[in-house]
């Protein structure tokens, strides 16, 4: 048996499969969480039943990707849990229409259930259970109340089939007209504070003003949690304690041997550099715990709290003018700023895009000018040493990067824009336990993905080290590599290992020795350069061979541009 | 009632209320703004615009909605009497 969870978005799906079947899932506040499906198993009774989180869409005639995944969906379900947001009933009642229009058994879970009472609203569940002829379910996902009651419904909706003639639109909004009429009272209450605040964050100037210290206090905070737990727990930990067991480790295994160099790398006397010494005990270990972990944890915990409080949608209100001269509509916002902290999630995320050449817009910016947050934390751990400065050329050139790309390929891709259509979810306080479950799920997917690619990458370098080909390489591309970009050619390994990891690439840069300029122009020219294996994997699944293709092609010449420039500049 | 009373969202002051009569556009722009609840008969408030042509913010429901420039200049609002 396979139930499917159906709704408009951001009416708690997410939630709701999370509660039923205990498999955690991705759930934030602003329509379009759920962009692909996600499948989960649940007990009834003795059955082991499937149930799958589908991406949330208004109505069965598709108008996005992930409203036609939905609509695809539904003919491989025997039972459909249809969410519906019970401050919005009028509205979320036409899926409810066109769902039993289509003899499928339904549950109707009237989720926000406790929002209603502040809201003025006063739902009468019986009669719009006799109206709807499915049962009807008061759920608080978030809380789990009514979960257990939503399970327990499952067996007995299995046989009975509604039956409800096929409509016109007109017809079903005439009917639903009559059904709100009959259930619904609306009862007048004054705006709370929370309102106020939603009203001034979509006007012009004061929501400019709201949006600029949003951006910059988030700014601030993953800088000082990212920086607090570097200096305070991370760096102590590796330089006072794990410093020492290398040591003993370094001669035990004798200085010259293979597996000293696999193993710790190059050490000089009594002090271990673990940035520099590319092992895999040491760089290996260091580099994703101590450098890139302590952003990775700050960023997810922000964006956490962003994503759940309902900000990003006004975001992209006021980001639409903006981003309509980049080919794109203010909602691309969010997958940019998904970007920040990981590419591959970011891609996935333009799913939300309603054209192609918005997706493939949206896709190339961020692969090219969007620095995820593992590279990021190399920046600010190896070029800030030099001076802050040369960390805001990094950031400067990316974003005017952006934007000049973005004004290219707005003429040069073909296809039109849409324009921004979006519903405003209403501002609502985080849950901390959500957010701190949303962020072990990110920060467990970092490690459980990036680890051993960092490891693997670490391990292929000192290979190819021993076995000279670096050299090979370094001296075939030598051309580009110190006549364009004036970087030694040794630099070149760093760029071929940025297809592996972009953050273990900075890395190498560290014992070049490179002035505070070639550390910016090779920052800047991994950063946007090819992209890594992960995010070139999800740009083929999502764009294409061919997209993919000029995707990176547009990313290679860019990257060689803008390096070139800043090398003549600086 | 003509005249005054009918203009496009576009063109209505923020905190104004009104009645949609009419969407001009074609089947795919009236089927969207319908998912969204927006259809003749909805009553709406203006919330907001953005300069320059930016979307224009409306609450319809208890609802808010963002609607791109182009788009909202097709939803033909009737004022409330009181708003003229």
């Amino acid at each position: 048996m396979r139930i499917l969870l159906m709704g408009n978005p951001n009416v708690g799906k997410s939630v709701v499969f999370s509660r039923l079947t205990g498999v955690n899932v991705i759930a934030s506040n602003y329509p379009g969480t759920t962009v692909g499906y996600t499948r989960g198993f649940m007990k009834l009774g003795e059955e082991k039943v499937e149930v799958i989180d589908v991406p949330g869409t208004y109505t069965l005639e598709p108008t996005s990707e992930a409203e036609e995944v939905a609509r695809r969906m539904l003919d491989a379900g025997n039972i459909v849990i249809n969410v519906v947001d019970a401050t919005n009933l009028e509205r979320n009642l036409y899926l409810t229409l066109q769902l039993l229009e289509r003899n499928i058994p339904v549950i109707v879970a009237l989720n926000i259930w406790d929002d209603t009472r502040h809201r003025g609203i006063n739902i009468e569940l019986d009669k719009l259970r006799e109206l709807l002829g499915v049962p009807v379910i008061p759920t608080v996902a978030i809380t789990g109340q009514g979960i257990k009651e939503l399970a327990g419904s499952i067996p007995n909706t299995n046989a009975a089939s509604p039956e409800a003639p096929v409509r016109s639109r007109d017809e079903r909004w005439a009917a639903i007209g009559n059904i709100v009429e009959k259930v619904q009272r609306v009862t007048h209450r004054h705006h709370t504070w929370s309102e106020r605040l939603a009203d001034a964050s979509v006007k012009p100037l004061r929501g400019g003003i709201i949006a600029l210290i949003v951006i910059a206090g988030a700014f601030f905070v993953v800088r000082f949690i990212g920086e607090s737990l570097i200096g305070y727990v991370l760096e102590p930990l590796f330089e006072n304690l794990w410093a020492l067991v290398i040591l003993r480790l370094s001669s035990l295994l004798g200085g010259e041997s293979f597996i000293h160099q696999i193993l710790i790398g190059k050490i000089t006397g009594d002090e271990v550099n673990f940035v520099e010494s590319f092992g895999l005990l040491t760089s290996g270990l260091y580099v994703p715990f101590a450098m890139v972990l302590p952003y990775i944890i700050a960023f997810y915990l922000m964006l956490g709290l962003l994503e759940d409080s309902g900000y990003l949608p006004r975001l992209a209100v006021l980001m639409d003018t903006i981003m309509h001269r980049l080919g794109l509509h203010g909602y691309a916002i969010i997958p940019i700023l998904l970007g920040l902290g990981c590419n591959v999630p970011a891609i996935l995320a333009t799913r939300i895009l309603e054209s192609n050449r918005e997706r493939f817009i949206a896709a190339t910016l961020i692969s090219v000018a969007v620095p995820c947050a593992a590279l990021q934390a190399m920046i600010f751990g190896l070029v800030g040493e030099r001076g802050g400065q040369y960390v805001a050329v990094v950031y400067g050139t990316l974003f005017v990067v952006w934007i000049i790309l973005g004004i290219i390929l707005r003429y040069a891709a073909r296809g039109f824009t849409p324009e921004l259509l979006i519903e405003i979810p209403p501002y609502r306080l985080p849950q901390w336990r959500a957010v701190v479950q949303k962020l072990w799920m990110r920060v467990y997917g970092f490690l459980a993905e990036a680890l051993p690619v960092i490891l693997g990458a670490i391990l292929v370098i000192n290979i190819l080290d021993i076995l000279g080909i670096f050299g090979a390489i370094a001296n075939f591309t030598a051309p580009v590599v110190t006549g364009l970009l004036g970087l030694p050619k040794e630099a070149v390994t760093a760029l071929v290992i940025g297809f592996l990891r972009k953050d273990v690439a900075v890395g190498m840069l560290a014992p070049l020795a490179l002035t505070a300029e070639q550390l910016v122009v090779g920052s800047v020219v991994l950063a946007m350069s090819f992209p890594c294996i992960a995010t070139f994997i999800v740009l083929l699944r999502e764009l294409g061979v061919v997209g993919m293709v000029k995707a990176t092609g547009i990313m290679v010449s860019a990257a060689l541009i803008a390096g070139g420039l800043l090398n003549v500049v600086l | 009632m003509t005249g005054g009373g009918e203009i496009p969202l576009t063109r209505m002051q923020t905190g104004q209320s009104g009645t949609v009569i009419q969407i001009q556009g074609g089947f795919g722009l009236v089927n969207r703004l319908a998912a969204l609840n927006i259809r003749p008969g909805k009553r709406i408030t203006k919330v907001s615009s953005m300069l320059m042509r930016g979307p224009v913010t409306i609450e319809v429901d208890r609802t808010q909605v963002a609607i791109g420039f182009g788009m909202a200049n097709r939803v033909i609002v009737e004022l409330d009497e009181a708003a003229k």
